[in-house]
């Protein structure tokens, strides 16, 4: 038993709990506060993080290895980034409640409790605690139909996804007798014990897991879900999230059920390829960015499953430093399309972007970075999160798998570039109005990682090398 | 060195001319050119002279490391021997006398001429690249350079259609010989595993009865190069099957078909195989196939020239006539007596060009020699300058071109062979065309009644001195080349003057035997000169309606030679027309059907795929539940099926 290892959980709950406490008694309007409160809870957090050791706690529940410890950093990026992306807007839109921040407070830990999970208990508490706190913060601008809308939705198919995956869970458990990790991983090491129950309750679980990281087919929330929620909230979605679940995904695949990778290694590549195809078809019809997006991350969401479907530290290794690279984009966009406003009202269809770089060079050349990087065209990050999925792919031999991500980022190009030509090509419309200073700071930041991570990859490449190591021995 | 100056400074020249001319002007710009043309001349000929008559030491200048791969090393360097000197010399100093001369002839122009000059220096710098080369890649550089050259002079007025044509036309049909002339120096580079002269040259003895398989035959490798660097000389010469362009190459000034395409480029060919001589010795088979395609080019190229009207392709055939009389001599391995040709024939030809030019430039651009006629009292300078051109070009005593022709004729008939035979006899029968098509010129340029409008009578007017001084520089050389250079060239003394810069086997006397011929033989060509010009008198001077009379009786003939023996129509329907047809068919079935519409098609499948993609996206909830289920039905079945 040793609880100190769960501090910086345990000092994020507390940090909730007190800023709620204090929006609650303040008088008044305390979002902006209580996000600034939130912002220091989540570096302290960090900073806790960095200070912990590895070990097992809670009897094998809770485990802190090199694995959590990254995808931690990444979570608590992506959610400072996110509360900062949300300062403005929600002042704007009038949504500036001293809940919000408070409520990614409460998702963020339900995320770092997933990637510590050593149990299907501790797994799903963490991911039930995330999701509940996402449903509210979809719906968040409760008078705007859309959002409410996107909340609901998000909450009745999610509501059913954690339906399969429990199930899953039960299956699993019933089959090989325990709910931990190791244990699991210990039973099913004798092929004997592997039974057709089990297969199908590994097969639910994924696809709990596939519904969370968006892939095809249980991707229909998310366009639908993107654009309704307020611009802030689908940043968040977008990255921190899919981060969390993404890692979950590879620890319990490689880890409990690593000995039976032969059987569901087929299923990984049909959502992946499945996941590419449709995320670079169905985008090219969008009209609305957030929409786009919506598909672009889809597509993204494949490229990472290469990694796992390769099944090895390489393949591991390489979705790792994807998801690093996409949650820097992903914001980055996002920081772009929040500054999408004119007339203080917020515009959000890819034609408004006409003229932006006339109009703002410095804006639409972030933009333009995030898209080419989007693309995968070196030397910006993207280009290095493709290459070391695909790299992985091919050392597997799963050439399939590398021709199709191929194929589809070519296709995907398409859209991207599009929206680079609409910036600079196409007639110019009325500038947006001024861009606050939370945004620039995250575009400008965001910008810079993806156009000189290929200066010193090395960081965060080693890091991802060392977690993957961890599920390899 | 001042040899490397003679040959770096009209790069520098033409930099300035070409880059700064819209600069500094038209008036600098000459400047520039003219005076890094007059260093340049002052430093070859102080080079030569320095060679010849100083004892200078042969050897060379290294300027640079170029390529260096494996063992594949060339180096920028520069020969200085007498084969290399010798051009040098003549080379900036014919091309000095036609910048001067272009200051006249392009006085004219609305435009800009800077780039012009800067292409003339550059033509200048690419040709002294050549002559001076120490190895065949640098040599290529040259060669290339100076086509590039030729190419965009002959376009220089890129405005008319039939001067981009021609201009087209000379790049594409030497480019045909270049090919060859490509693989002759990567077999050089196979065989001996260098492409630098001296190396070569001392291994040759090695590699005698080295042979070369293909089809299945085995062949001499050092006849099957020397017959590969023969087919790139024969397209930058213009030699028979090659020389199309040349004559369509008179589409560009009058200075340039001076300078690039009668006293420089067009002899490169001939310079090569004197400089590859020590290998052409020991292939006596390709010396045959040079002998036999260098006479029928003189003859043929002759028989064109006489029932041509434009002045300028009459001499241009002249040209090609010439230069198959140059490889007549290679061919029987009389290297220093075509080399002797080469330099005479610079200066008359050259002569003869610009004298033409003045002429055009006289009659207001007229060319057709039908409407001029007469001239010869409104402008005596330059009718006295083409009686001197036209004298030496028939070979006339004491004019250059009776030495140097005579000479190889004499090589011919001395060597005895049936090929050299055949040579002979080529060259004795041009020889006569030659005077007749020279007179035939004159008489219908300058005597007769004119038969131009007299609109353009009232203008015809003397040249400037900027023309004519060069024409006269050029007429002394004309008159005086040929007896002060031929002791030096093909006298007894030629091995001090050549020094080995020219190969000679042991075996090769065919200079002393040239000494020892008939009479006869000796005479033949210039009694055979003297009654062409006999008959030209008498055809267009004492019965002027005899030409028209012969050309009516003998019309099949008349038209075949002026329609130039069909070479054209000939290539155009076995080369350029199929040629066309299966671009086309390339363009419209390979590119527009297939590179295009593939990729389009594709384009148009994901779109489509696209629309389809989204139909789903309902909004629905019942819809995504179900497709979530089915999903996991899906997955589940593809499990158990597969596991």
């Amino acid at each position: 038993m040793n609880g100190s290892l769960a501090t910086p959980e345990i000092v994020l709950a507390l940090c909730g709990m007190g800023i709620l406490l204090f929006g609650v008694l303040r008088r008044g309007d305390g979002g902006l506060i209580c996000s600034m409160l939130t912002i220091g809870a989540l570096l302290l957090a960090a900073v806790l993080v960095a200070g912990g050791a590895f070990g097992l706690a809670f009897e094998g529940q809770f485990l802190v290895d090199p694995m959590s410890v990254f995808s931690k950093f990444l979570i608590l990026a992506a959610a400072i980034l996110g509360v900062v992306l949300s300062l403005d807007y929600n002042a704007r839109e009038g949504i500036g409640r001293f809940e919000f921040p408070v409520l990614m407070l409460f998702a963020t830990l339900g995320m770092m409790v997933m990637v510590s999970a050593g149990n299907m208990m501790s797994l799903y508490l963490g991911i039930e605690l995330q999701s509940l706190s996402i449903y509210v913060l979809a719906a968040f601008a409760r008078d705007d139909v859309r959002s409410a809308e996107a909340g609901l939705k998000y909450f009745v198919l999610g509501a059913l996804a954690s339906g399969l995956l429990l199930y899953g869970i039960t299956l699993v458990y019933g089959f090989s007798g325990s709910m931990d990790f190791a244990a699991i991983r210990q039973a099913l090491s004798d092929p004997t014990r592997v039974s057709e129950g089990l297969i199908v309750g590994v097969v639910f679980v994924i696809a709990g897991f596939a519904f969370k990281v968006a892939a095809v087919p249980f991707h229909m929330w998310t366009p639908d879900v993107y654009e309704g929620a307020p611009s802030p909230v689908t940043a968040f979605l977008g990255t921190a999230p899919k981060v969390a679940a993404m890692v979950l995904f590879l620890r319990v695949m490689v880890g409990p059920f690593g000995h039976v990778l032969m059987q569901w290694q087929a299923l990984i590549e049909i959502v992946s390829v499945a996941s590419m195809i449709l995320g670079a078809l169905a985008a090219i019809g969008q009209s609305n960015i957030k929409r786009l997006m919506a598909y672009s991350s889809i597509g993204h969401m494949g490229y990472v499953l290469i990694g796992l479907a390769c099944g090895n530290a390489a393949g591991l290794r390489g979705a790792l430093v994807y998801l690093v690279v996409y949650v820097f984009m992903f914001l980055g966009t996002f920081a772009v399309i929040l500054a999408m406003r004119r007339r203080g009202q917020a515009v959000e269809t890819i034609a408004d972007l006409a003229g932006l770089g006339r109009n703002d060079p410095a804006l639409a050349m972030a933009m333009a970075v995030f898209m080419f990087s989007m693309a995968g065209i070196p030397p910006l990050s993207g280009f290095f999160g493709k290459l070391y999925v695909f790299l992985a792919a091919v050392q597997s031999g799963l050439w399939t798998l590398a021709i199709i991500g191929v194929l589809t980022s070519v296709v995907g190009a398409f859209y991207y570039l599009r929206i680079v030509k609409v910036m600079y090509f196409d007639a110019a419309r009325e500038a947006f109005d001024r861009r606050p200073a939370s945004l620039s700071v995250v575009a400008a930041a965001t910008g810079l990682f993806t156009t000189f991570f290929f200066i010193a990859p090395a960081p965060v490449l080693d890091a991802a090398q060392a977690a993957a190591r961890v599920l390899f021995g | 060195m001042i040899y490397a100056v003679a040959v770096l400074v009209p790069l520098f020249g033409s930099a300035v001319a070409g880059l700064l001319g819209r600069a500094i002007g038209d008036r600098a710009a000459q400047a520039v050119t003219i005076l890094c043309m007059i260093v340049a001349t002052i430093c070859g000929e102080t080079a030569f002279i320095q060679l010849v008559w100083g004892g200078a030491p042969t050897g060379t200048v290294r300027l640079a490391e170029w390529v260096s791969a494996g063992s594949f090393h060339v180096d920028w360097a520069l020969r200085y021997d007498t084969l290399s000197a010798v051009m040098v010399a003549m080379v900036t100093f014919v091309a000095t006398l036609i910048h001067i001369y272009s200051i006249g002839y392009m006085g004219h122009e609305h435009k800009p001429v800077a780039r012009f000059f800067s292409y003339l220096s550059l033509f200048s710098f690419a040709m002294l690249m050549l002559v001076t080369a120490n190895n065949l890649l640098q040599l290529f550089f040259g060669w290339e350079g100076v086509g590039l050259m030729s190419y965009l002079l002959i376009g220089y007025w890129y405005e008319r259609p039939s001067a981009c044509a021609a201009a087209i036309k000379a790049f594409v049909v030497n480019r045909i010989g270049d090919l060859f002339f490509a693989v002759g120096i990567a077999m050089v580079f196979f065989l001996f595993g260098s492409v630098s002269f001296s190396t070569i040259f001392a291994a040759v003895p090695q590699h005698l009865n080295d042979t070369y398989a293909l089809f299945g035959t085995n062949y001499r490798a050092l006849e099957v190069i020397c017959i590969l660097l023969f087919i790139g000389a024969m397209g930058k010469s213009a030699q028979i099957g090659l020389h199309v362009w040349l004559p369509d190459a008179m589409e560009g000034p009058t200075p340039v078909s001076a300078l690039i395409h009668a006293a420089t480029m067009v002899t490169a060919g001939v310079f090569l195989m004197a400089r590859i001589s020590p290998i052409l010795e020991h292939a006596p088979v390709a010396l045959g196939v040079i002998t036999v395609i260098g006479a029928s080019t003189a003859l043929f190229a002759a028989t064109i020239g006489c029932v041509q009207n434009d002045i300028k392709r009459v001499i241009a055939y002249s040209t090609c006539s010439q230069l198959g009389y140059m490889f007549i001599a290679a061919g029987v391995g009389a290297y220093q007596v075509s080399i002797f040709h080469l330099v005479t024939h610079a200066f008359f030809k050259a002569l003869l060009f610009l004298s033409a030019g003045s002429v055009i430039h006289a009659m207001s651009d007229e060319q057709d020699m039908r409407r001029m006629g007469g001239l010869w009292k409104k402008i005596p300078l330059t009718y006295t300058m083409m009686w001197a051109g036209s004298l030496a070009l028939a070979g006339i005593f004491p004019f250059a071109g009776y030495y140097s022709k005579d000479a190889i004729l004499e090589a011919a008939f001395a060597d005895g062979s049936p090929v050299a035979i055949y040579g002979f006899v080529c060259g004795v029968l041009a020889a006569f065309l030659t005077a007749f098509y020279s007179w035939r010129l004159l008489l219908m340029t300058f005597h007769g009644r004119s038969r131009a409008d007299h609109h353009v009578l009232e203008h015809v007017h003397e040249s400037p001195l900027v023309m004519t001084g060069p024409l006269i520089v050029l007429a002394v050389g004309a008159l005086i080349a040929g007896f002060s250079l031929r002791g030096l060239f093909i006298g007894a003394d030629w091995h001090a003057f050549w020094r080995n810069s020219v190969g000679v086997a042991p075996g090769n006397h065919i200079l002393a035997r040239m000494e020892e011929i008939p009479a006869w033989a000796a005479l033949a060509p210039s009694v055979l000169a003297l009654l062409g010009i006999a008959l030209a008198y008498i055809m267009y001077v004492a019965v002027p309606t005899l030409p028209a009379g012969i050309a009516a009786r003998f019309a099949p003939i008349y038209r075949f030679l002026l329609n130039k023996w069909y070479f054209d129509e000939l290539y155009d329907a076995v080369l350029v027309r199929p040629f066309f047809a299966l671009a086309r068919l390339l363009w419209q079935v390979g590119d527009v059907t297939i590179i295009d519409g593939v990729p389009n098609s594709i384009a148009h499948i994901a779109e489509d795929s696209a629309e389809q993609a989204v139909k789903l996206q309902t909004g629905s909830i019942a819809v995504y539940a179900f497709s979530m289920l089915i999903g996991v039905v899906l997955l589940i079945t593809i499990f158990l099926i597969f596991r």
